[in-house]
């Protein structure tokens, strides 16, 4: 407190000072409410301020405060008035909201009660005041300390509450953070495809409803792989799980990154190919991937050979694309491309359909 | 135990010792985790199995560490929200000292689970004062004599203190002011924002 003391400029009075200015029986009186009550204010019967508290004094450091009206000091919100005296003190015992004119513009509570004869000015009136909710910025903006309060003053452990508050919600967000970095991982996790890291069924279903949704053109490439169950029964699992990684890996390369190669059972896959709607370039992809696949696979020392069958459909021969109907489609041409004997790409066409 | 004391003597490894220190405490633990989180609950013999693990890695008196502990909640940088909490208690060493009985009820406006130790004052006169420390996790005492070391320092206090051991079921602390404004203490503004 003694270092806002020496701020003070030297116009402004002492807060002991204004002790004096209330005549009379006041004073003692009013030194009794400067411990009690730091932040009132006595005002005679015109309304301008004769005696202040010396927290009041500190929020008015930089302009006069005595001999000022107080309705020009605050504003006074609730109840409504003209800001008169007779108008305060119609209001006596109400609960007032005010606000500081000029500066900040602090909030405060107040209640005035009119002063008894004898006990300060005639026709005078006593407020307290109160910064309520605003106190955390009150405390930063006037510089207060603990003693500026009375002792019984709740504020201190307001403004304890609030940091701790503040913490204990920091340290929250910091756990809600890490759980969501979990949570993305899990789901990652979710839709992977262990063995070959690619998609699975269920990320493919979600994808192609929210490509449906959208209203997005794209082509599915369902493959199934020739001669596979070969490799199992001569390189044994280890060598199937290798030739499983490597086609995955040349689907990959084969496509664009935001296009998606799922694994959807043991040697099947499905292709979701964004924004395609010319069968040429779906036959060109499908031909492609097929005639990689076809390339020999070195494993332990053993090279194997095996192939690709596939089956497509496109989402603009459809007038609403559904999902099920699609798939069941692009199965039926992959079928049919096994029944042509394997190692082709056939587009569906719509005879294909009841087989 | 909370979190949040779990989390505390991690942070206090972590800082003083070092990640690889804090991965051979936790290993040494028992453990299979690295870190706690703050906000969530561990069985009671958790913290045990850390803190004698750490006593192991050390090859320190538990005693003493959870005394550096004590100090390092208040004086680390990192840790200044704690210290201004415990600023709250008020504005000289004194003040502060008689804040300790409503500590536990503080912590738990903060965080209403946390619960911390009964610590009751005795006051002798001429500067003497005892702590009553009353914790189901005998130790505790020592992390608070840590603690109050590092905080009369903060307030630019003169202090004497001593853990005289378990008396009755709870530890006692002895405090000898021997000024309360020796030197001039870190400031504390009502109204500072905290990063």
């Amino acid at each position: 407190m003694t270092d806002m003391d020496a701020h003070k400029p030297a116009h402004t009075p002492a807060p002991p000072a204004p002790c004096a200015a209330t005549p009379g029986a006041g004073a003692e009186s009013a030194a009794m409410m400067d411990v009690l009550c730091p932040m009132h204010a006595v005002l005679d019967a015109t309304g301008h301020v004769v005696h202040a508290g010396p927290t009041l004094f500190k929020i008015f450091a930089t302009r006069p405060l005595i001999g000022v009206r107080f309705a020009e000091l605050f504003e006074i919100k609730r109840p409504r008035g003209d800001g008169s005296m007779r108008a305060l003190v119609d209001s006596a015992g109400q609960k007032m909201h005010l606000r500081i004119r000029g500066g900040a513009r602090t909030d405060l509570k107040g209640v005035l009660v009119p002063l008894p004869p004898g006990s300060g000015p005639e026709g005078g009136a006593m407020v307290n005041l109160s910064f309520g909710i605003s106190v955390v910025a009150a405390v930063r903006d006037f510089g207060l300390t603990g003693s500026d309060f009375a002792a019984t003053d709740l504020a201190v452990e307001m403004l304890y509450l609030v940091e701790a508050k503040n913490a204990a919600m920091e340290a929250s967000r910091t756990l809600n953070l890490r759980l969501q970095g979990a949570m993305v991982a899990a789901e990652e996790q979710a839709y992977t495809d262990t063995l070959t890291g690619l998609r699975n069924r269920r990320a493919l279903d979600c994808m192609l409803e929210r490509l449906t949704e959208l209203e997005q053109d794209f082509a599915l490439i369902h493959i199934d792989l020739d001669y596979f169950k070969a490799v199992n029964d001569t390189g044994g699992h280890p060598a199937g799980d290798h030739i499983l990684c490597e086609v995955a890996r040349i689907m990959v390369e084969e496509t664009r990154s935001d296009d998606t190669v799922a694994r959807i059972g043991g040697d099947e896959f499905v292709l979701a190919l964004k924004r395609l709607s010319d069968p040429a370039r779906v036959h060109d992809i499908a031909a492609r991937v097929i005639e990689r696949l076809q390339e020999p696979i070195s494993h332990a020392g053993q090279t194997y050979r095996i192939s690709a069958s596939a089956g497509s459909v496109l989402s603009c021969h459809y007038d609403r694309p559904n999902v099920a109907l699609m798939m069941k489609q692009a199965d039926a041409a992959l079928y049919e491309a096994k029944h042509r004997g394997r190692g082709r790409h056939i587009a569906f066409v719509s005879d294909m359909d009841d087989l | 135990m909370h979190g949040l004391i779990n989390r505390a003597i991690e942070r206090f490894v972590r800082d003083t010792y070092g990640r690889g220190a804090w991965g051979a405490v936790m290993r040494g633990a028992g453990l299979d985790m690295t870190e706690f989180e703050p906000m969530l609950s561990y069985e009671g013999d958790v913290t045990l199995r850390v803190l004698n693990a750490l006593a192991g890695h050390l090859d320190r008196p538990l005693s003493d560490i959870l005394e550096d502990l004590g100090t390092y909640l208040v004086s680390h940088p990192k840790l200044e929200p704690v210290r201004r909490l415990l600023r709250f208690g008020g504005p000289t060493f004194t003040e502060f000292l008689h804040s300790l009985d409503d500590l536990p009820a503080r912590a738990q406006l903060a965080v209403s689970d946390l619960h911390l130790p009964e610590l009751e004052l005795r006051e002798y006169g001429q500067g003497l004062y005892a702590i009553d420390c009353q914790s189901g996790a005998p130790g505790f005492g020592h992390v608070i004599v840590g603690l109050l070391r590092a905080l009369a320092d903060d307030y630019g206090a003169l202090v004497m203190l001593e853990h005289k051991g378990l008396r009755g079921g709870s530890e006692i602390i002895e405090v000898r002011l021997l000024s309360s404004e020796h030197a001039s203490g870190r400031s504390f503004d009502l109204g500072a924002r905290t990063a």
